[in-house]
């Protein structure tokens, strides 16, 4: 079907003109860019356009004259990079960066330990209910974060949440889950809870399509089930176990809603939590957005970096063990 | 012939796009002219942001009755309130499309001035300031000629208390400072597990307006330099009263606003709140089953015999430099805030406090508020209290004294560690952004 097409788009351009192999040439070689047009008029909309007005929002800063009152007190100016060097020197920026590195040590390792887990166990030969299990633990996550966090938020508190309650009644101690150590695993449980169903179910698809004749071959070769799930499916899987934990990365870093929506309940939670928070307060509540731009930058940078460099990282590793 | 056919086609649209333009340039020609007079002769329709409940009613007064006479007609947009607007209406103006008229807290006028977002009306509203007391009225000029808003509602501060809960303490209201800090420590005498209140560090205009009392002046200008005195004595001593409190463990540091703040106040766990005169709006909604058992009382003062009070929160009704018909929206502005049916339907509709004086003494407030059923007189103590209010300083970046507010108080509140270092850190902050963005900061 193709090759008749082609061929006839040939026939048909041949004997007219002299000039028109070329301008056939031609119009075969362009067809590719308009094919790719639309995705890269979208990309240079939606993506390209923003990323560099950030960057040369990140570039300028507001200079005022004397009281700043009243027309043409204010001007845009250009900064350099003023407003990076102050956005690195902030000694905030990198304790709330400490903050969200203490988080994702929690988060990271938890969270995917437990997606791991629950999909050997759903993947095992006898297991029961599993479509209802499946289902029941991928639930947290089509529940907003935000909805998440709250709904978590008020258990953590002492003086509404029924487990104090219960605390109480048992006569067991009550520890203050927000504030201090504890506010790291409370934050870390609401992220947890939401996002293991999910790294579950991909790595649970990914089980699903180890080929039967690599389970029959261990089973001939006397292979426990506890064996089958470290010496084959683990390493069958370890795939899509760097893609969640790319994913994890990303998400880790880009922490905002749950601490966020406890704030308002603590103390503990400063407007400035996290490195994403702080973006949000110099842009909407100290109105600096040409600061706010260069911190958003950096985050994008390092999160780049980590990320693609734990990517890289683990290729290597794998195209080692393939070359093994 | 196909190619005629083609030809005529294009000339058609091209004269069809090109007449489009033309009318649309007509239009736009049209709305330039309105511009220029300003005096609203041909009919006008406005835009007003707000966040008041009920707005669009009183709106439709205006549009039936004034409006209707003078071709003007507003339309309401519902909004987020306070900090949120502000960003919204800058973000607005950058594109030249804000509102032309906007609700904004007394706090955030210089801000959105100093943005040049909001217009001068002064030329437009005579004989408005003679309606608002002196220490409101002076918010909205920021102390020039210039008038950059009309004012709203006001927030005086008060002492709320649960009467019932008192006498069973056998605990006088107090009347200063000092003896509110004893009726906290005998109140954990008589009872630890209760707290008389809380210092919350979530709502920075709390201790704005407590400081406000004590005399402080956040913001001042000498010439053309911005003088920054929130680490000033009397806010000092705001600060160290209520650090002190929270560290002897007198009172609760915890935040307010929460479920279990609600909680606190609803089973008598807190039995008193400082609060403005927005409070039974609140306590309506966070301790509903205690109704009818609390009561009001001024605040309570630094030194005996004084009479003075702060302010937290109340808003204002200003004009954009963007609108189209400054002069149409001021007349609205001036109407909304002084007009005495517009005042009453905003008392019922919005449930506020209005600014203007004649209003807070009119037929909206002479029941209680139904929280209040059992202080027949709230509204009469309430407007001799809000004559008492002591002028605010507002400078172009509250909104960065604010945050500041919320972390170092909120540290310092949970470590009940020295909250004079807290209001420190405020200062600084504050000086090294106005420095920042290159205002001139006299030391």
């Amino acid at each position: 079907m193709t090759s008749a097409r082609r061929r006839s788009y040939g026939v048909k351009g041949a004997p007219y003109a002299h000039p028109s192999p070329t301008t056939t040439l031609d119009r075969a070689r362009s067809a590719p860019y308009f094919f790719l047009l639309p995705a890269t008029i979208l990309f240079a909309l939606f993506f390209a356009l923003p990323i560099g007005y950030a960057i040369w929002l990140s570039l300028h800063k507001v200079q005022v004259k004397g009281l700043g009152l009243g027309s043409g007190a204010r001007k845009e100016v250009w900064a350099g990079l003023e407003n990076y060097t102050d956005s690195l020197t902030d000694p905030e920026l990198l304790a709330g960066a400490l903050r969200v590195l203490g988080y994702g040590a929690i988060v990271v390792p938890v969270m995917l330990g437990l997606a791991l887990l629950f999909a050997l166990m759903l993947d095992a030969d006898r297991v029961r209910l599993a479509p209802v299990t499946r289902l029941a633990i991928f639930l947290p996550y089509a529940i907003p974060g935000v909805v998440a966090a709250m709904l978590w938020g008020f258990l953590y508190l002492p003086d509404v949440s029924p487990f104090y309650f219960v605390l109480d009644r048992l006569g067991m101690p009550q520890p203050d889950l927000l504030d201090g150590g504890p506010l790291y695993i409370a934050l870390s449980n609401i992220a947890v809870w939401g996002g293991t169903g999910f790294n579950m179910i991909v790595i649970y698809t990914a089980l699903q399509a180890i080929p039967a004749e690599v389970y029959e071959a261990a089973k001939l070769d006397g292979a426990t089930p506890l064996q089958t799930a470290i010496r084959i499916k683990i390493p069958m899987v370890a795939p899509s176990l760097v893609l969640t934990f790319f994913f994890s990365i990303i998400a880790t870093l880009q922490v905002f809603s749950e601490p966020t929506t406890l704030k308002p309940l603590t103390n503990s939670v400063s407007t400035t939590w996290s490195p994403l928070m702080k973006v949000y307060q110099d842009a909407f509540r100290k109105g600096d957005i040409h600061s706010a731009a260069a911190t958003a930058v950096i985050i994008a940078l390092v999160t780049l970096v980590l990320s693609f460099g734990f990517l890289r990282a683990a290729n290597s590793r794998t195209k080692q063990e393939a070359a093994r | 012939m196909p190619h005629t056919k083609l030809r005529r086609l294009v000339t058609i649209s091209v004269a069809v796009t090109l007449g489009a333009t033309a009318l649309a340039a007509c239009g736009s020609s049209d709305d330039d002219s309105g511009k220029d007079d300003g005096a609203d002769s041909g009919p006008v329709s406005l835009t007003y942001w707000s966040w008041t409940p009920g707005m669009d009613k009183v709106a439709d007064l205006w549009n039936k009755g004034q409006g209707k006479k003078d071709r003007i007609t507003v339309t309401v947009k519902k909004q987020a309130s306070g900090d949120t607007l502000v960003t919204k209406i800058l973000t607005a103006h950058k594109a030249k499309k804000a509102p032309d008229l906007v609700q904004a807290e007394y706090q955030a006028l210089p801000t959105l001035v100093s943005n040049d977002a909001l217009a001068d009306i002064a030329g437009d509203v005579d004989g408005v300031q003679d309606k608002f007391a002196e220490g409101v009225w002076q918010q909205t000029t920021l102390g020039s000629d210039a008038v950059y808003a009309i004012p709203q509602d006001s927030g005086p501060m008060m002492f709320y208390y649960r009467q019932d809960l008192f006498k069973k303490y056998g605990l006088e209201v107090p009347k200063t400072w000092e003896e509110f800090a004893e009726t906290a420590r005998a109140l954990k005498k008589k009872s630890p597990g209760t707290d008389l209140t809380t210092f919350s560090a979530n709502d920075s205009g709390l201790f704005a307006g407590l400081a406000q009392q004590a005399g402080a002046k956040w913001w001042t200008t000498e010439g053309d330099k911005w003088k920054v005195g929130i680490d000033d004595a009397a806010s000092q001593k705001v600060a160290d009263f209520w650090g002190g409190l929270v560290k002897e463990g007198a009172i609760d540091n915890q935040p307010m606003y929460t479920p279990s703040w609600n909680k606190a106040l609803n089973t008598g766990k807190q039995i008193a709140w400082v609060s403005a005169v927005w409070a039974p709006g609140t306590l309506t909604t966070a301790a509903p089953e205690t109704k009818g058992k609390w009561a009001m009382a001024p605040l309570p003062q630094w030194s005996a015999g004084e009479n003075v009070t702060g302010s937290w929160g109340g808003s204002s009704t200003a004009v954009t430099t963007d609108s189209q018909h400054k002069s149409a929206a001021a007349k609205f502005a001036a109407w909304l805030n002084t007009d005495p049916e517009a005042l009453t339907a905003l008392a019922k509709e919005g449930g506020i406090y209005p600014a203007a004086t004649n209003a807070q003494t009119s037929g909206a407030f002479t029941e209680p508020p139904a929280y209040f059923s059992n202080q027949p007189d709230f509204y009469t103590q309430a407007s001799a209290i809000a004559k008492t209010a002591a002028p605010s300083a507002w400078g172009p970046n509250v909104n960065v004294a604010y945050t500041t507010f919320n972390d170092a108080f909120g540290s310092a509140a949970k470590n009940k560690s020295d909250f004079g270092a807290a209001l420190a850190k405020m200062q600084d902050e504050t000086v090294a952004d106005l420095e920042k963005q290159g205002f001139e900061v006299a030391e």
